[in-house]
């Protein structure tokens, strides 16, 4: 199961590989629970995961993740500053409305801070736009009418962000169907996963 | 396939300790009456704690042999198959002491005076709530419960199990309570109070020597409890503004809807419900408030907690709201305690509790099969 969790979901296996044994994270969006019972199983991490629907909430509970349900954007007041090793919000940021100040929540509740989201600067995506029309793939299966995505941006843009909130990036992995990307990663790219922290 | 645990048989546990209470009181012995469904595993490790509410007792689920329509007030959440699943779990239900269904309260008859304790029985809090429970658990050989489950002040009873008792309790199941009653939840309680202590035929609380019954006072409490515990758009879609003869009667006879199920239900409590018992409960909702102790820092009165806890609150409850579970939540992530927190979408108000819901239901059971799964 372990396995094709990972495959299924490439940023978990490039989360997870920056998370040491025994940490305590906190997961934004945390969908059924599979990344913390994963992180849980490999890396002895204690954590808790936020989550909105209610099928989620019980899939959780199924899987012995703690869950709270909360919506993300009413903020993380449930928290406590500084109480997570890392807070994650994967494959989430981009369905968030108050997507800057959820940004600042990150690096107040977690010591470090790992998000991952799609690259809308993928040339598959850039490509769909020439010919006119909202970029549609597996990674963004929506509509330009019925998605939840009201927040897309490109590495650039997510790394823009991050200089004006004052956030320190540490690590960044991008990917795309066929692995890691390495040459022109705005372009090659379409998912990305970034570590940072606060800049003290 | 859920079913019913079928007939069932209450029990009477005498203990012959004195028990203190919190307010200075001693009561030199005591009866509890219980019930128990399924069956107790070979290392008393499946047990588990059903809390009862205001006006709740030990019949908790199943009916009985020589009163079939009596089934017990949980009934949908306990049986064979069902979330708590009498195949798996030793379930124990109980009358708290103060009640009226049989554990030794004000309508008991004191053996020192041979009359009814009435104003005289002590008054009770939670914890006093729980030495009790302890003593009947130490009876029936539970060391450790499973799982201690309750709502509204049930569910108060549970947390403080896992304070005053850490190590007796694994999970706590806190369904639609709060760490403490807001200041309007108290009003609400003293003017329930005042209707009672106001009648005529209360005589102070010892009305059982004259013969009489404050019921007039008792149903008032009731009527306005029962509005509380619902909610407004629950009410308006079952009620609406309904009127009994289709027609205004310019009177105050029953003429809407509303009125004749408030009145109905208040009868009913009435006839049954003991009035010092319902002056008790609403007094250890009122003084229920484990951070007292820790200069109002709930995350302090939980410091000692090593119980997971599952937290349950109802959108439309707003006697014990969402927020206040929230508070809960909050001090249990301070102690990093594991907690897990499901507020259902529900219209019923605070009674959505003890309804039947596909998403409730769901994360009680799917919560309880993983405690079951660490029982064997």
């Amino acid at each position: 199961m372990n396995t094709s969790i990972i495959q299924s979901r490439p940023d978990f296996a490039a989360i997870a590989a920056w998370i040491p044994q025994g940490s305590s994270v906190l997961d934004l969006g945390c969908g059924d629970g599979s990344l913390l019972r994963y992180l849980r199983e490999t890396r002895d991490v204690r954590g808790y995961g936020v989550e909105i629907s209610d099928a989620n909430i019980a899939a959780c509970i199924a899987n012995g993740v703690n869950v709270i349900q909360n919506d993300l954007d009413h903020g993380l007041a449930d928290f406590e500053s500084d109480s997570f090793d890392f807070v994650i919000l994967s494959q989430t940021l981009q369905a968030t409305r108050h997507t800057e100040a959820l940004m600042k929540e990150i690096v107040r509740v977690g010591r470090g801070g790992i998000v991952s989201f799609p690259n809308f600067g993928y040339w598959k995506n850039r490509l769909q736009i020439m010919q006119g029309h909202m970029p549609v793939s597996k990674i963004l299966p929506y509509q330009w009418y019925d998605t939840p995505n009201v927040h897309l941006c490109t590495l650039n843009d997510f790394e823009l962000l991050c200089d004006h909130l004052g956030l320190r990036i540490l690590g960044r992995h991008v990917m795309n169907d066929s692995g890691d990307v390495n040459l022109l990663p705005n372009l090659r790219g379409s998912v990305a996963v970034y570590r940072f922290k606060r800049e003290v | 396939m859920s079913g019913s645990v079928g007939i069932v048989s209450a029990q009477r546990a005498t203990f012959d300790e004195p028990l203190s209470f919190s307010c200075g009181k001693v009561l030199p012995r005591f009866e509890l009456m219980y019930e128990t469904y399924g069956t107790l595993n070979a290392d008393k490790s499946n047990a588990i704690l059903i809390c009862h509410a205001l006006s709740g007792h030990h019949h908790v689920a199943g009916s009985y042999a020589d009163d079939e329509k009596n089934i017990g007030w949980w009934d949908n959440m306990i049986g064979p198959g069902k979330p708590v699943d009498t195949n798996k779990f030793f379930v124990i239900g109980l009358n708290n002491l103060g009640g009226c269904h049989g554990s030794t309260g004000p309508a008991s008859i004191d053996p020192a005076s041979g009359k009814p304790y009435g104003s005289d029985f002590p008054m009770v809090t939670v914890e006093d709530w729980v030495q009790a429970q302890a003593r009947l658990a130490d009876r029936l050989g539970i060391r450790q419960f499973a799982a201690i489950i309750g709502g509204s002040l049930g569910g108060m009873q549970a947390m403080q199990w896992s304070i005053t008792h850490p190590e007796r309790v694994r999970n706590v199941l806190a369904i639609a309570t709060a760490p403490h009653l807001t200041t309007e939840n108290i009003a609400f309680n003293d003017v329930a109070r005042n209707a009672i202590l106001t009648d005529p035929d209360f005589h102070g609380g010892d009305f059982y020597q004259f013969g009489v019954v404050p019921t007039r006072g008792l149903r008032l409490a009731r009527m306005l409890g029962h509005i509380t515990y619902l909610s407004d758009d629950a009410m308006a879609g079952k009620f609406g503004r309904g009127l009994r003869s289709g027609e205004y009667k310019y009177g105050y006879d029953i003429e809407f809807e509303v009125e004749s199920y408030l009145r109905y239900q208040g009868d009913k409590f009435a006839a049954y419900f003991d009035a010092n018992t319902y002056l008790l409960m609403t007094k250890a909702l009122d003084y229920f408030d484990p951070a007292r102790h820790t200069e109002h820092n709930l995350a302090r009165a939980f410091a000692n907690v090593q119980a997971n806890y599952l937290v349950v609150s109802f959108s439309s409850d707003w006697r014990f709201s969402p927020d206040r579970s929230r508070e809960i939540v909050k001090a249990l992530l301070h102690n990093k305690r594991d907690v897990s927190y499901a507020e259902i979408t529900s219209q019923h108000g605070h009674d959505s509790f003890l309804m039947q819901d596909e998403q409730y239901f769901a994360v009680m059971r799917n919560y309880l099969e993983r405690v079951a799964g660490e029982c064997k």
